[in-house]
């Protein structure tokens, strides 16, 4: 099963790569991460995809609880969560198929935000499906060049991850 | 004020280091002059940087301080490896300080210059990284805080030169307290699992101790001892655990696992209650996890949350210090009105006792005792007897290292001082100078093969600069043996670089050449006799030579991927 795990990191050098050896050296799965400083400029909130049977994920946030740069995390998909990743995409829009394009990104409720005559770069934001879904509905033939940020998530509602 | 290498030997003294294990290097030379100004902390000069940190894990194993290693950067910190995972390996405290290339100089690939944080991140608990010399005495507190306490592990403190400058010096302060917002080991067992792991285990009608090396370094052998008493329940440890209850108490059913006793594993696969204390159900324990103790409800208690469940699923796991959770235990226990079932516990001895008779290897010799050759199982008998039990034993890693395991009989804890997780040839011997200098009266014996003593047979160079007077038994049998072992069992006899036919030294010469006394065994009767000539020499380094027979197998042997009883118990039968 995918799950998304939110750790809250000690902002200091080093940190993410244990954070990434632990994965590789247990033979771990990372789908997407992303990681960036918090408001708190001594903490990074790191989010990572990762697939595995609740033993799996178990000995994973086990494992990242022992690393000593990790404050805290949590498994988001256990609850309630918005999980949101951004896209950059680059098409091809030429001929019958700008008009094509741009319904296509509307109805995703994507922007496009750079323009060339033969080309549309594309701005999407949702869930990761929702991202699969507009790149199926554009089709390989069109796509010229795809960017994703991987995911980012927060819980609904009152719970929170913090100090 | 003080410079950066000051500071750094000063934060050590401040510690409470007695002795740092090291080889000096560019890198490292501010640190050297600051140790060759002061005379607080004692430092050993090893041969090899890989014996610094194998005899200061063993100094760690046989005292429960944390071992200190000084090497410095490129090669030395790289030749420290195989030290520092092994001390990952077993959970040891150990804090190993690395020279490093100058702040300006890193990523440039200069001289001698090696990523010691990133080589060796995935056999350490922690590393350090010093940006600035007054960080450093907060840098050692932590370092060894997160050591010694929670699971134990080695901590890295990377270097680089210019921090520790003799030009430039700060306020130095050594902080009397650590605190870390991201590290809190959790220290006691959550009380209702205690509880119903109480209640388990008097409900038991087949019970099983299984106790590792978490007792031993949890220092909580005489919690165990008194609970196994109490209870009257059988015991067995684990290789890393031997020492934690007496080899020669009634209870004890030896070791378990892949060489472990025919009572010991035929037990485990057949009882119903398991209390697995300090121990992680490692591989070379369990055999198949799918075959492993089909009846058994298990209990588990360690300190890593990350150890509970991993292969084996506990039933009733408890986080926390084996001690305080086992205090908990025992009075509970004392409280509770129940009482474990008599008459289930006395045929469960009955059939334990039995299983004793038939295959045990301390109700009689299950080797082939009518040769002229000398068989290894004997002469670590003869050990035993001829140090009354009473012995510091390393070992290195084969057939010595099972034997040794097997028949010495250890009656204390921190005795037994082995390479268990990683299998580290060449330990056995650093890791006696190590014992040997905690404990400079003590009878420190290596046992060791003339395979693994040749990885670091360098270090008789350092026995002889400290007076360190340990006691070499090298069971010769002319090959690796347990490689030689298996491929007698698995490959038909084909063997593939096993064997050394003429290359041996003379190993007495050798001693010799060192310095130290070398006494060759070849005959069955002198065996004891020049044992205690060995022994006799208390201030001596002694290298024995003991030609043994080189088709000794090590039995019991569990067939692999089987259940735990499934074993091989010599050429000729199995279970």
């Amino acid at each position: 099963m995918r799950r998304i795990i939110s750790v809250l990191l000690e902002n200091a050098p080093g940190a993410l790569s244990r954070v990434v050896g632990l994965f590789s050296q247990r033979g771990y799965n990372i789908e997407s991460l992303t990681v960036a400083p918090t408001e708190d400029e001594t903490l990074s909130r790191l989010t990572l995809t990762t697939v595995g049977d609740d033993h799996k994920i178990e000995q994973i946030t086990k494992h990242l609880n022992k690393l000593i740069d990790v404050v805290k995390l949590v498994d988001l998909t256990e609850g309630s969560h918005i999980e949101r990743e951004l896209m950059l995409i680059k098409v091809k829009a030429s001929g019958a198929q700008r008009a094509e394009v741009k319904r296509c990104v509307d109805i995703f409720r994507g922007q496009i935000v750079d323009v060339t005559s033969t080309l549309y770069t594309i701005q999407i934001t949702g869930a990761s499906d929702k991202l699969d879904a507009f790149l199926q509905a554009v089709g390989d033939a069109a796509i010229i060049e795809v960017v994703r940020t991987g995911v980012c998530g927060i819980s609904r509602g009152e719970k929170v991850l913090s100090l | 004020m003080l410079s950066g290498g000051d500071m750094l030997i000063r934060a050590l003294k401040d510690e409470g280091v007695e002795y740092l294990f090291g080889y000096p290097g560019g890198a490292a030379l501010h640190i050297y002059d600051a140790i060759f100004r002061q005379s607080d902390v004692k430092h050993i000069l090893v041969r090899h940087e890989q014996a610094a940190t194998h005899a200061a894990d063993a100094y760690s194993r046989a005292t429960g301080k944390v071992g200190s290693v000084l090497v410095t950067s490129g090669p030395g910190a790289t030749n420290a490896i195989t030290g520092i995972a092994t001390a990952y390996m077993d959970s040891i405290p150990m804090v190993v300080i690395s020279g490093q290339v100058m702040s300006h100089l890193i990523g440039e690939d200069a001289f001698q210059e090696t990523d010691m944080v990133g080589i060796s991140r995935p056999i350490v608990k922690h590393s350090f990284m010093v940006k600035h010399a007054s960080e450093i005495p907060d840098i050692v507190k932590k370092a060894y805080y997160i050591a010694s306490t929670g699971r134990p592990g080695p901590v890295v403190i990377d270097v680089p030169k210019d921090i520790t400058s003799p030009l430039y010096t700060f306020p130095y302060e050594y902080p009397e307290k650590v605190k870390m917002r991201s590290y809190n080991p959790a220290t006691r067992g959550h009380s209702g699992q205690i509880k119903k792991a109480v209640q388990l285990l008097l409900g038991a009608k087949r019970p099983m101790i299984y106790s590792g090396g978490g007792v031993v370094q949890g220092n909580a052998s005489h919690l165990l001892k008194d609970l196994v008493d109490l209870l009257n329940y059988p015991v067995t440890n684990t290789l890393m655990g031997l020492g934690a209850y007496p080899g020669t108490g009634k209870n004890f059913l030896g070791m378990l696992g892949m060489h472990g006793t025919y009572e010991a594993n035929t037990a485990m696969h057949h009882s119903d209650v398991i209390l697995a204390v300090g121990a992680r159900f490692d591989d070379r324990v369990t055999n198949a996890v799918s075959k492993f103790c089909p009846n058994a409800k298990i209990i588990h208690i360690d300190i890593d949350p990350a150890s509970i469940s991993k292969t084996v699923v506990a039933d009733v796991p408890i986080v926390g210090a084996v001690d305080s959770v086992l205090s908990e235990m025992l009075s509970l226990i004392k409280e509770s009105d129940e009482k474990p079932d008599a008459q289930a516990l006395a045929a469960w001895w009955e059939q334990i006792n039995d299983w004793r008779e038939r295959h045990g290897i301390y109700t009689q010799n299950r080797f082939d005792t009518t040769g002229d050759k000398i068989k290894p199982q004997e002469v670590i008998q003869a050990i035993w007897e001829v140090t009354k039990g009473d012995a510091y034993v390393t070992s290195d890693v084969g057939q010595h290292q099972m034997f040794a395991a097997q028949y010495y009989r250890f009656d204390k804890p921190r005795r037994w001082i082995n390479s268990g997780g990683l299998g580290t040839m060449g330990f056995g011997l650093p890791a006696a100078m190590g014992v040997q200098v905690a404990y400079r009266d003590a009878t420190v014996v290596c046992v060791t093969g003339e395979g693994s003593i040749q990885m670091c047979i360098q270090e008789l160079s350092c026995c002889t600069q400290y007076h360190l007077p340990v006691k070499i038994i090298c069971l010769n049998n002319q090959a690796l043996g347990m490689v030689r072992q298996w491929q007698d069992m698995q490959y038909s006899g084909r063997y593939a670089e096993s064997l050394y036919e003429d290359s041996l030294p003379d190993f007495i010469k050798l001693a010799e050449a060192y310095g130290h006394v070398g006494i060759r065994v070849t005959k069955r009767e002198e065996l004891k006799q020049k044992l205690e000539e060995c022994f006799a020499l208390k201030d001596r380094v002694v290298f024995m030579d003991i030609m043994v027979d080189q088709s000794e197998h090590v039995y019991p042997m569990q067939v692999a991927q089987q259940s735990m009883r499934d074993m091989i118990l010599s050429k000729t039968e199995r279970t």
